[in-house]
């Protein structure tokens, strides 16, 4: 139930900022078009580029920018507060607490991902679907399966923004890994372009790696390119990489503690 | 006001180094940031090579065409980032009250925004898109004017990007929370000027080029450096006209930005 209340309000103080959020979607459709129209062309000159029709294509476009603040495909999110409180060494009082660190966090970071899924999502994809031909989810079970996918979308890339932030009980400052982490997943995510087109072991490597929940999955069980068990591989795939991370997490906070403890903060 | 342009770029020069000096504090930080910006934009470059893995020509233009593009304009990109990136978080300096600090500083209100929190870190941009751009440029056929034309593009479109990152920026004089907003324009031009602009129906290209004037940063200068007809049919005197559009887009900005100055009112604490 505390997990529920976290979550509550970290959606709460997101949908302070309306015009934020207005901007945003704005901004995000932008991108949308622009993106469109270069897929557009790509697939005009290649129709059957990476197992891809110019529809998929497209509608991989928008589902990437209703994504793309879902995720934190850039950081940020709830993971900022903690690197933030690292710095200053709040965090000593978050460790005070009777509650566990990381699932405090993941709470809160479900609540933002909530609003913004509501608002930076939906609005984008609904301008996409005004402008261009896009493909709804191909049945009630892939519509299904994309909704799980997606929380378990946001449980990876949180993990991954938690261990960024967490180089923080060590570097102090954790801008530059940061930085280099959002990097990784613009590329690997599939976020800048579809990893079907990633060619020869490029492509194996970065469907293996865990930014292939971010986007690509999800995206390919939208458009239905997962059925049956390849679907359950899918899902299967996102918890796997949700799960180890997850852990990874709780064993590298168990690590820092010692060092605060040590620093007798 | 009355000095001379001079000390201006000297002050900027001060408080840039100031800002190097303090980041270099976490050294760590301070080159993963100028290691992730260049990986940043060189896996920008590789998409495109994996793009065209799938294609001999992107609407037209082959791989080293569009490397010039790309290479060009992020090179203007990146000069205009570095001098003035700063800029765009005037809201957070209206928001904490530090732009009533710096108003009480005689040094121009502009030179201390954009030299503020100056960070190196676009070097890592810079420098690929230099490597990109030199590779691209050996397959153009070069003559004394379209190397005129060439050192004007990237000079009118440090300027465009100038403009542009100044102009949307005042938009934070009047909203302090739409920041955003300004990014469909800024990052959205750049993102533009990566494909060739024919890609895009004939309204959107107007629009950028009278609106948001990215098509002058590197598309039509391109054209005339690689010799090629406008596949859109605009007149060909755009081709050579970007110095025009960098000096009318800064100037206009400077004109918002002054207005915006005006319009300013201190959140009064």
């Amino acid at each position: 139930m505390l997990h529920v209340a976290i979550a509550t309000r970290a959606f709460r103080r997101y949908s302070t900022y309306r015009a934020a959020t207005l901007a945003g979607i704005f901004t995000n459709s932008v991108f949308g078009v622009i993106y469109s129209y270069a897929y557009l062309a790509l697939w005009d000159a290649n129709p059957t580029a990476g197992g891809y029709d110019a529809q998929d294509a497209v509608t991989y476009v928008w589902l990437g920018q209703a994504l793309l603040m879902t995720i934190a495909l850039w950081g940020g999110g709830s993971t900022d507060d903690l690197a933030e409180r690292i710095r200053t060494g709040d965090v000593a009082i978050d460790l005070y607490r009777p509650v566990g660190l990381v699932g405090w966090y993941l709470a809160s970071d479900l609540g933002r991902a909530a609003y913004h899924l509501l608002t930076r999502g939906f609005g984008p994809t609904l301008i996409g679907f005004l402008l261009f031909d896009i493909a709804r989810p191909s049945s009630w079970l892939a519509a299904g399966a994309f909704a799980v996918s997606l929380v378990l979308a946001v449980v990876v890339s949180f993990a991954i923004r938690f261990l960024v932030a967490a180089t923080a009980f060590w570097l102090l400052d954790q801008s530059g890994v940061k930085v280099m982490s959002g990097a990784f997943a613009i590329f690997f995510s599939g976020m800048m372009l579809p990893l079907v087109l990633f060619p020869g072991w490029l492509g194996t490597l970065a469907r293996a790696l865990p930014w292939a929940s971010y986007v690509q999955v999800p995206a390919d069980i939208w458009l239905g390119k997962h059925v049956g068990t390849d679907l359950a591989a899918a899902l299967g795939f996102q918890l796997v990489w949700a799960v180890v991370l997850l852990a990874a997490c709780r064993g590298v906070l168990r690590l820092a503690t010692r060092k605060v403890v040590v620093q007798g903060g | 006001m009355a000095e001379h342009p001079a000390t201006h770029v000297r002050t900027y020069g001060q408080i840039a180094w100031l800002w190097i000096r303090a980041a270099w504090q976490y050294p760590t930080s301070f080159v993963l940031l100028a290691v992730g910006n260049g990986l940043i934009t060189g896996l920008d470059f590789v998409g495109l090579w994996i793009m065209f893995s799938h294609l001999r020509e992107l609407a037209g233009f082959s791989l080293h065409e569009v490397a010039l593009l790309y290479g060009s304009a992020s090179l203007a990109l990146a000069f205009a980032d570095t001098a003035i990136g700063s800029v765009e978080r005037i809201g957070t300096y209206i928001r904490t009250g530090r732009l009533d600090q710096m108003m009480t500083k005689p040094v121009p209100l502009l030179v201390q925004v954009c030299a503020d929190q100056f960070t190196l870190r676009r070097l890592g941009r810079l420098t690929q898109a230099g490597v990109v751009f030199a590779w691209a440029s050996t397959y153009v056929d070069w003559t004394p004017l379209r190397v005129l034309v060439a050192v004007s593009m990237l000079v009118s479109g440090c300027l465009v990007f100038f403009g542009l990152f100044v102009g949307f920026s005042c938009i934070q004089f009047w909203t302090t929370d739409a920041t955003e907003f300004a990014n469909a324009f800024t990052y959205g031009g750049a993102t533009v000027t990566q494909y060739p602009l024919n890609i895009f129906p004939r309204e959107v290209l107007v629009g950028l080029t009278f609106v948001v004037p990215v098509a002058f940063v590197n598309w039509y200068p391109c054209l005339f450096l690689l010799g090629r007809d406008d596949p859109s049919g605009m007149p060909d005197a755009f081709q050579l006209a970007s110095p025009l559009a960098g000096l009318v887009t800064m100037a206009a900005a400077l004109l918002v930005w002054r207005s915006g100055v005006r319009h300013y009112t201190s959140t009064g604490s």
